[in-house]
Order: C-alpha cells, then structure tokens, then sequence
C-alpha cells in the first residue's frame, strides 16, 4: 500500500458543520395538551453505510454479500440481536438498551426521493425536504416552526432559534431565525460593546443587526442556563485526528444540544449535523472506522439522554443521512455511494424496540441497479409521522410546506406513543 | 483623470485583501488598471524556492522518516520498560510495576500528523506544550509562506484567485502533509495559465490522489487488480465530474464514472516505506491500470497508459459545462451569489474562446461593469477579513493565532469540510458574525495600545467608511472598543 502515513483511512472528520439549531417554544397545541415535546434531528454527512449499522443478518444472501466483512452474531465481535432478523453494529450498545426499553426504532431501507449518487445533491435533498434536487433555500425543519407558530414571537425577546457552531446546517435554515452559539474562548466581548456594535448595525446594516441581536438574545439563555461555565472546553470546530476525539466531540456536541433543549426558557427544536461517514476506503464496520465512529455515536446518544434529564421522556431524536452506500465492498474494502439506509430513532417519547422495514432483500436482483439496497420506505414518511405525532403538525401543511408535493407519502403513524 | 478614492478602496475590498496604509491613494488614479496590473506582476501567485519551503515528496519523505523514529523510539522504551518488568517480577516484586506498554503509540498505523487547532484538554495546559511534530512543523511553513504572500501584495487580485482554487480544487491536511506544497505545486502556477493545465497538474497531484482515494484504486482486469482481487474506487472520478470540471447534473452517468474511474487507475504514489530517494511523488502504475478502451460521455478513449486519463481530462476541460460552472463559480465567489446573469455569459464566453485561459478570463471578470457595483453584497470569509485586518494594521500576523481563529470560525486551513470545499454563500459565513465578534474583541484586547481606532478607520474603508461608523468608533469608551468597531464595521466585512 503506498504511503501508509496519509493513506485515507482517517477521512476528514472536520466538524464545522457541527450545528444546533432550535425553537425556544413549546408547540401550541402540545402545550394545550400539556406536553413539552423535545425534537432533536442530527444529520450525519457522508452518507452512512446501513447495512453495516443495523445488519439483516437473517437474510440467506447476507454473508454471501459482505462475506468476511459482515456483522454476524457469531464471531469475536458478535452483533447486538434485535428481532430475529437484523442486528445492531455491536459498537452501539447503548441504542440497543435504549431499544430493549422501548425507547429506541431503526427504520431500514429507507431513502429520500434522490436516486443519483452526489453527496452534496443528495445532502440537499435530505435537508431541504424536496421531492428532487432543486433551488434549496431553507430546511423543512425551519418550516415546520414557522408553521407550528406562523408568525409567533411568544419569546419576549423575538429570539426563537439558535445554532452551536460557526456554520448552520440547511436542514434548520430558512424564514425563522438562527441563533449561533460556540463555547467561548479566550475574553468574551463585553454587552456594552456588543450593544454598540449592535446600534451601529441598526442604522447601517439590518442583516447584520438581526443576526447579532439572535445572537446576544441567547448568550443570556446559556448564561442563565449555567451552559457556559467551562470557556476552556473546545469549540465544535476540532480537528479530529484520532477516535478520542472524535468521541468527545460527538458527546459535547449533542450533550450540548440536550442542555440547551431541557432548559426551563431554552429551545424546543434543534439540529445539528456530524461529518465523517464517507468510508470509501477499509470501512472497518466491525473493528476499524465505521465501528469507531458508530461507537462516538451511539456516546453521543448517551449524552443527549443524560443531558436531557427528566425531559428525556418527552424527546424525539432522529438520525438521518444523506443516502446508503453499495451494498457490495468494493474494490478498496470500502463502500461507494449508494442509495437506502438506516434512519435512528431514539428518546423516550418513542413507541420503540421495533425495526420498522419492508425488507427488499439482498439478492443480486433485489439491489437497486445491481449494486444497492432498494429504497423500501420514503425517508419523508418517517419525518412527517415524528413531525405530525410529536410535535403536531397537520397533514396538509406536512405535505405541502414541509414536504413539498408529498401527499402521496402518507405519515408514517406509531411511531411516538 | 481624476482622482476615485470610492473605486480603490471598493477594488481593495473586492478583488484584493482589502487595503494597507496607503493603498487607497496609491491606486485612486486607475484603480481598474491597479487590479489588471496586479495580473501582470512578474512571478504574480508564486511562492518561490527561496521561502525554503520543502516540496511535497519530501514533506511526505520527513512525515515519514519522523514518526518511522518515533515507532522505533517508543519500541525500544517499551522492551526496556517489558524487561524491568521481567526482572522485578523475578526479584518477586510483581505487581509493583505499572505496565503501560498499551500506552505505546502504534506510529505506524496512525502517525499524528495532523496540524495543531485543537487545544489540550485543560488539564493538560499548565503543562509544557509537547514539542511540534515534523507535520506540524511543516503545515505551519506552509500557512506562513501563504499568510505572507497576502499580506506582502498591495491589491492582492492573484491571491485572492489563488484562494479560489484552491478551494475549488481542496485537499484535506488531515489526509495529507502535503496540502500546502500541493497549493504551490499545483494551484498558483497555472491560475494564470489554461485551465486544462490546472486541472492536469491537480487531479495528478499525490495530495490529491491520496484525498480522493485513487491511489488503491485499481482496475479490476489489471494484473494488480487480478492478482489481488481488489478493484475500483469511484470517488475522484465522480468529484471530478461533478466538481472540479462539468459540475453536477450535467449530463455524466453512472456508467461515465464508472468508465473514468476505470481509466484513471494506476494514478498513484511511490511508497514512502521502501523508496527513501522518491516516496511520495507521483507515479503511474501500468500493473494498476484497467487495460482497454473506455467510453467517457460518448467517446472512446485508447488504452494509452497515463496519456488515456491526461486524454479524458483534456476533453472535460474544454466542454462547455465546464465553461459555465467555473464562470458560474468566479461570479458567485466575486460578486454575488445570485450573480448577474450578463457577467456569468460573459465569463462563460471569455473562457470558450480562449480556450479556458485564466488569465483572460481573470481579466474579463476584473473589467465587467456588473463586477464593480457599488452595492457589496458578500460576505468575506472569516480567513479573508482576518488577512483584511491584519493589512489594515500594518501586522505580519501569528500564524498560530490565525490558525486558530481560523478553526473557530469554521474555516480551518486546507481541511474543508467535504470535497466540494467551503461553501461559498452568504447565509453559510454570515452564521459566524458573533464568533467574529469575539475573535476581533480578543484582537483588540491586546492590541489596542499599538493602534489606533480612527486611523485604521481611514486605512481599511476610506472613503466607504459611513458616518455613523466614523461616529460610532469615535465615541467609543475605550480604545479597544473603538478597535473592535472598526474591525466589526459593516463596510468592512463585505467585500
């Protein structure tokens, strides 16, 4: 192998994209109810290989297909059973707890609408909630809130949204607004001089001002919320060379979110987006790579729920990817862009412990093209059954504003209890 | 002519890295021509020998040799650690000796070659900082020589293009030490050359090939392939069409990428372990290469070894997809991300005749009327507006500092976050206002004793400065405040 130092085994693992974005209110009509849902989404970017997460280890043609790169449950490194037929990539143990307690659902074989193969395409269509590629300027999260409360502004302060980290991931873009938050290091910038930066920019540049009043508005949150006591932490932005770090910024980025989420006057709704999944190179599902990585994960699972507290019983989190990868290895013991994947569901708020799959096999005549997992369930389906059970958005708004033009993927129901 | 003050500082601002003191008056008599000139300075992008940079076969050379001494070194520990064990396990002192050998580092397998932009764990920062590694050591060269090539320009056109490609054909330092020697080996030679050249010394670039993993790939009917039933990896031939060349949805099939990845196989490295003398360089390996002719968008390509995908390439190079998407890019980078559509054709044009030169089309975007609006409606890039400072106060700069500003604000050096390389919008950058924020209140915290306020005023934005600025920095409550106003002044954050 040429170059053992750089060979791409350690593909960019650079979290700048590391982002939280949120809604600082409880849904009117789940506040009737008396509820105070929780809906944290995390994109994980790069396209995550499915088969290699959740294993369909009764299908006859698995083995045949991954061979000695397949999770089985046999074997030194045995995969976590869920049903019977498939089986969880044994780094996640804590998905498979929460699983067992009901409070964790892997929906398999699922895709978007995007059948081509170009991550940032694919990414785009994942997160801005089209039914294609097309002029994507906004996220369907963003328009979920702006359709659970069109118009509001019950925060006294008009401050509905925020975001951890530099960059905001689409999926939260759009007409409500962004807050941004990272750690602070090094001495933060006074309110006065940041109250007079801000009147500059009211009578110079109100794009400027209305993304610095966001952004005053929820320093005041995360001091109240004691959220930023440890200024020495690290920013989202770290250069992660090593899986240590990688774990821990997983876990921070997420802990972080579940904080800001179960605070008293904090946000409701957040995303933020985790790199690094793009194994085309020794994927290492078991031991290597994707097993590292799946293992940061499923941490940062445990964080959010430890972060969360009590407010677990009220969360949602959903996982989701851009698209699956080639069913088969290629030729460098990696995967290449495919097409179905897993969607990860997890928090207490879930009628869990199932694997939700119409399974399409894995045959060479099942795959979609010869060569990937055929897209069963529409990714969409899953998101407008959370969007619509959780957090209360009606049918036709869920097909026409979120979803645009979905009315014919129906959401999919029980998935919250 | 008549003095235009308002054109210089907009052409420092726009096409430059915004102005050093007097460079506002140095060009207010033809700021047009200033910035045409700045294509025509003699070596213009070059970072030459003398900055004794080294080049990316031996960066990768020194990488190896480093962590292949540090292995040997932490083995040698090890035994000796595993034999005073031994020892005192016999004297009947077992137990009384911590083992640490799993602690040992495996050198080989994950060397840590990674640049620093990470601080230590806060426990660790009392303590002396480890000393910088070989890769550290030479990312660090390699970001100075760069900081120093934009700050050491008076418009700084040439960069700011160098900046372009480089992103637009991005390579991750967490992938390779060679990010900064390929930014100079293959980027700024051409940027003023044909685009084929560019392309041809990119895609051929070890850096490269090692991002986008081409140098496993092999042909699955080559001997290599054959012999060690491995095969193909899709990736640099899908980026390439989809990013560095026609751009996506552009008419390329599966079967396209397929076919391509197919003809690029043998595009790799010399090892590094077995060739002291060229480990690193580029080499074409023909046991790698898929034998045969490919169809590539609907031509067929000879098997010609190397000179098949060099053919390809070529091809790409000057179809007109290509054509519009870099014109598409320049414009959006330049002047707005919904470009005028009049200075998009024109790029696209300029390129088609001449066969995708550079240099006239570098120079059609530095003369198009839509190119000098007077409404500024891009954001700079963090990297750019630290750079824009830095000139503004007549500093070199700490590259360690910048680096780390750089990392905070989501731009970390050479380690985009994807192949198609940092974004380039406003609603992506604008996200990190208050991070800036903090990053210029620092900057002013500790350097507001050395400048002042209303005079870097006048430096950076001149005649663009408003009123309300002018007034905002004077009245400010203390000299830091005033320095950070400047630095945060809307006039001074879009381009």
């Amino acid at each position: 192998m040429p170059a053992k130092l750089h060979a791409a085994t350690r593909r960019e693992l650079l979290l700048a994209s590391g982002a939280l974005f949120a809604w600082a209110h409880v849904p009117r009509i789940a506040r009737a109810e008396g509820r105070d849902p929780r809906f944290l989404t995390i994109v994980l970017r790069g396209a995550l290989d499915g088969l290699a997460a959740v294993a369909p280890v009764g299908d006859p043609g698995w083995i045949k297909l991954r061979g000695d790169r397949a999770l089985r449950l046999d074997g030194d490194t045995p995969a976590l059973p869920l049903d019977g037929f498939f089986a969880l990539n044994p780094a996640m143990p804590n998905l498979h707890r929460l699983y067992q307690a009901g409070q964790a659902t892997i929906v398999h074989a699922a895709a978007t609408p995007y059948r081509e193969r170009s991550h940032f395409d694919g990414q785009d269509v994942l997160e801005s909630g089209l039914g294609g590629v097309g002029r994507a300027d906004s996220g369907w999260l963003n328009r979920a809130l702006v359709a659970i409360e069109p118009g509001g502004r019950v925060d006294p302060r008009g401050r509905r949204t925020f975001a951890v980290g530099p960059i905001t991931p689409l999926v939260v873009r759009g007409p409500a607004p962004v807050l941004s938050w990272v750690p602070p290091r090094g001495t933060p910038v006074s309110d006065e001089t940041a109250m007079r930066l801000l009147d500059l920019y009211r009578h110079t540049d109100p794009t400027l001002a209305q993304i610095l009043e966001d952004r005053i508005g929820l320093a005041a949150i995360a001091r109240a919320g004691g959220i930023e006591r440890k200024p020495e932490d690290q920013g989202p932005v770290v250069q992660l060379g090593n899986i240590q770090q990688v774990r821990s910024y997983f876990a921070a980025a997420a802990g972080g979110a579940a904080k800001f989420l179960a605070s008293a006057d904090g946000p409701r709704v957040g995303a933020l987006a985790l790199d690094g999944w793009d194994t085309h190179v020794n994927e290492g599902a078991v031991k290597g790579r994707l097993a590292d990585l799946l293992g940061a994960l499923d941490g940062a699972l445990a964080a959010i729920e430890k972060g969360m507290g009590p407010a677990w019983s009220e969360t949602v989190v959903v996982l989701v990817t851009e698209f699956g990868r080639t069913a088969h290895v290629n030729g460098t013991e990696g995967t290449d862009h495919g097409t179905a994947t897993v969607a990860l569901l997890a928090g207490g708020a879930l009628k869990g412990g199932r694997v939700v799959a119409d399974w399409p096999g894995v045959k060479e005549a099942d795959l979609h093209e010869k060569r990937d997992l055929k897209a069963t369930t529409d990714l969409r389906a899953v998101l407008k059954g959370l969007l619509k059970d959780h957090l209360r958005l009606e049918d036709d708004v869920l097909a026409a504003d979120i979803f645009p033009d979905s009315a014919g993927v129906r959401p999919m129901s029980g998935l919250v209890g | 002519m008549a003095l235009d003050p308002k054109g210089a500082a907009l052409a420092l601002h726009r096409f430059g890295f915004g102005p050093r003191p007097g460079s506002i008056a140095a060009i207010a008599a033809d700021p047009r021509a200033a910035v045409l000139a700045d294509l025509d300075r003699p070596d213009a992008g070059q970072i030459l020998a003398a900055a004794g940079l080294l080049t990316s076969g031996a960066a990768n050379r020194a990488t190896f040799e480093f962590f292949a001494a540090r292995n040997a070194k932490a083995r040698v520990a090890r035994l000796r650690e595993e034999e005073a064990k031994r020892v005192a396990a016999e004297a009947g002192m077992a137990g009384m000796t911590e083992a640490k050998a799993d602690m040992q580092p495996d050198a080989a397998k994950t060397p840590d070659s990674k640049p620093p932009g990470n601080k230590p764990p806060a426990t660790m920062q009392a303590a002396t900082p480890p000393p910088e590694t070989v890769p550290q050591q030479i990312f660090f060269a390699e970001a100075r020589a760069r900081l120093d090539a934009a700050i050491g320009v008076e418009i700084g056109f040439v960069e700011r293009l160098v900046w372009f490609w480089s992103n637009h054909f991005c390579v991750n330092a967490d992938d390779t030490v060679m990010a900064g020697g390929y930014e100079r080996e293959a980027i700024r030679p051409h940027v003023l050359g044909h685009f084929v050249e560019l392309l041809q010394a990119a895609e051929g670039h070890p850096a490269m090939l090692l991002y986008l993993t081409n140098t496993l790939s092999m042909g699955p009917n080559s001997v290599a392939g054959i012999n060690r039933t491995r095969g193909l990896n899709e990736n640099l031939a899908r980026e390439i069409l989809e990013l560095h060349t026609l751009g996506v949805r552009t008419g390329y099939t599966q079967e396209d990428v397929i076919s391509f990845a197919k003809v690029i196989t043998g595009w790799t490295i010399l090892p590094t372990d077995t060739n002291p003398e060229h480990g690193g360089e580029f080499l074409f390996h023909h046991r790698l290469h898929e034998p045969g002719p490919e169809t590539v968008m609907g031509k067929s390509y000879r098997d010609t070894g190397f000179e098949q995908g060099r053919a390809v390439l070529a091809d790409l190079a000057r179809h007109p997809a290509t054509a519009r998407h870099i014109a598409f890019k320049l414009a959006r980078h330049f002047v707005a991300d919904d470009p005028p559509p009049a200075l998009v054709a024109r790029l696209e044009q300029r390129f088609n005749e001449t066969e995708g030169d550079l240099y006239e089309v570098s120079k059609a975007l530095a003369t198009a009327p839509e190119s000098w609006s007077e409404e500024r409606v891009k954001i700079k890039r963090p990297s750019e507006w630290m750079v824009a400072y830095l000139r503004a106060a007549r500093f070199t700069g700490d590259i360690r500092a910048m680096n780390q500003g750089m990392n905070r604000l989501g731009e970390p050096l050479w380690r985009p976050p994807a192949p198609r390389g940092f974004p380039d919008d406003n609603a992506t950058w604008l996200d990190g206002l208050s991070h800036r924020l903090d990053i210029a209140n620092n900057f002013s915290q500790r350097n507001a004793d050395r400048l002042d306020a209303a005079a870097m005023l006048d430096t950076a934005l001149g005649p663009l400065a408003s009123e309300e600025t002018r007034r905002a920095v004077a009245r400010a409550e203390s000299k830091p405040q005033a320095l950070t106003l400047v630095l945060m002044a809307s006039e001074f954050l879009w381009r």
